[in-house]
């Protein structure tokens, strides 16, 4: 599904944290540029 | 030994700062690039006056429990007769505040202008507290701000725009002790004790009896060659007259306040310690975090109070609420990042460790983020949000149907309430509340539970987080 494309990866912490969404894509065929969580409150 | 810690006594104050506000990390980095931001900010900062009468403020400070808040929009309605001085502590006028750091400035950072040192000394030497403050470091810090400035000293504003003192860094090259980190620490500090003399003060408690004081506060204190080394509990205990006590601090983001009442129960019930205050000044870093999505919505800069929270821990007298150290839930290493795993941590496994279910819980505190200032910057309703997610864990427990969440959420949780200062919007704040709603109410049992977003700092990407159960005593 993301053969080729860089993915840049931001989770959030009530939702998915980010190195599970990065492990998702990579296993679509993306490459992942950057990957952090994220705090909005 | 005694064989169990109760929760004696706790206060909440907040301190009103639009004067500060700018100096939050937000603003400050946002602010200079636009002479109309800047403008429409200043122009949006709120009086005390409507500070005092936002409803939030007065659930935070003990006026009404957070269930019986009106339905929102709460901002521009008002709390009829709110009152600076409330049930748990104050919410006190930033003139006064100034006047309040530099009475615990005890390195000459803060330099405040003759009229308003005069002004501050005056005022706090009419405050209940006035007999526990050093007013004398009031009258010392007056001086040149003009001066001081000159020399790279922050300016230091009364709202929205009155420059009226400046706070001098302490070394001309040590980044851990810039002029805004020290802002950030002193107002942290002047706000913890502000706490912890309300609980010493409305709770009538000999300060010689507190062996140690345990600060969960968010901000870092040190230099450069040991960032963070602290230490803020032993500083805030100094500030307060605790003669006896020493001190630590507990870190680990706006999970913080339960690992430190869950330590501080474990002293007192292993005897090392008979009395331990827990205490925590405000973020003032977290001030016009979120001002933009204000701003954009026609909203006043809500992010404009800073926060502080005192606990006082003791051995069981037979009536204040226990400390359930057998049902202390934590995020466990294993457990994963997922939000529904992480509620699971802390709500079902410290219940099952004691043989009892979601249902045998009265009020369940979280993240008791105020929602009408985190929704118009677009992240959502955390309260809420956590709430479904753990009625949710009831229903996949079969305590609950799936029609009864909305109940369960009504009964059981609340709308958030809290300024957006992380580690007292998380479950912290709502202790006083269960204190009264476990002796003179009618709840027999309040989780507390708070998460930590441990990946910010960039050393794990693990979130943290702990809950603790308190139980109404049996006598």
């Amino acid at each position: 599904m993301f053969n080729g494309k860089q993915i840049i990866v931001i989770g959030e912490r009530d939702g998915v944290a980010g190195p599970a969404i990065a492990t998702c894509v990579q296993a679509a065929g993306a490459s992942v540029a950057y990957v952090a969580t994220e705090c909005f409150v | 030994m005694p064989e169990a810690a109760v929760v004696r006594a706790s206060s909440l104050v907040l301190a009103h700062t639009p004067g500060l506000a700018r100096h939050g990390s937000k603003p400050i980095r946002t602010l200079p690039a636009s002479a109309e931001l800047t403008s429409r900010f200043l122009n949006s900062l709120r009086g005390f006056d409507d500070a005092v009468g936002y409803p939030p403020h007065q659930a935070f400070l003990g006026a009404c429990h957070p269930r019986e808040l009106p339905g929102r929009p709460w901002i521009g309605t008002g709390w009829a007769g709110g009152q600076r001085f409330a049930p748990f502590g104050e919410l006190m006028p930033e003139e006064e505040f100034l006047g309040l750091m530099a009475a615990v400035d005890e390195f000459d950072l803060l330099v405040l202008a003759p009229e308003v040192a005069e002004r501050a000394a005056k005022r706090l030497a009419s405050h209940p507290l006035s007999a526990r403050l050093n007013l004398g470091r009031i009258a010392a810090a007056t001086g040149d701000v003009t001066a001081a400035l000159a020399t790279g000293a922050l300016p230091i504003h009364l709202a929205p725009d009155t420059v009226v003192a400046a706070l001098q860094a302490a070394h001309a090259e040590d980044e851990s002790l810039t002029a805004h980190v020290l802002l950030e620490n002193l107002a942290c500090k002047a706000t913890g004790t502000l706490a912890l003399l309300h609980l010493l003060h409305d709770h009538n408690v000999d300060p010689a009896g507190i062996g140690y004081t345990i600060s969960c506060s968010e901000e870092a204190v040190g230099d450069r060659y040991q960032r963070g080394g602290g230490n803020m509990g032993k500083a805030i205990a100094s500030a307060a007259g605790l003669a006896d006590s020493s001190g630590a601090d507990v870190k680990n983001f706006c999970a913080a306040p339960i690992p430190a009442l869950v330590i501080a129960a474990s002293l007192v019930v292993a005897g090392v310690f008979e009395q331990v205050v827990v205490v925590a000044g405000g973020s003032q870093p977290k001030l016009g975090m979120k001002f933009e999505g204000h701003l954009r919505h026609g909203l006043p800069v809500l992010e404009d109070v800073i926060g502080g929270v005192a606990v006082l821990i003791t051995a069981d007298d037979g009536v204040s609420p226990r400390i359930r150290l057998d049902a202390v839930g934590r995020h466990r290493v294993s457990s994963g990042g997922a939000g529904a795993q992480i509620l699971h941590d802390l709500t079902v496994r410290p219940l099952e460790a004691i043989g009892a279910r979601m249902l045998d819980v009265d009020d369940y505190a979280t993240e008791l983020h105020n929602p009408e200032i985190t929704e118009p910057q677009g992240s959502g309703d955390v309260a809420a949000r956590n709430y479904r997610t753990i009625a949710a864990l009831a229903a996949r427990r079969g305590e609950i149907g799936r029609e009864g969440v909305k109940e369960f959420v009504a009964e059981r949780g609340m709308p958030g309430y809290a300024p957006t200062q992380g580690h007292l919007a998380s479950a912290v704040c709502y202790l006083p509340h269960a204190l009264h709603r476990l002796t003179a109410g009618d709840a027999d049992r309040v989780l507390l539970l708070a998460k930590g977003s441990l990946f910010l700092g960039r050393m794990s990407q693990q979130s943290d987080g702990m809950s603790v159960l308190l139980e109404r005593n049996g006598g």
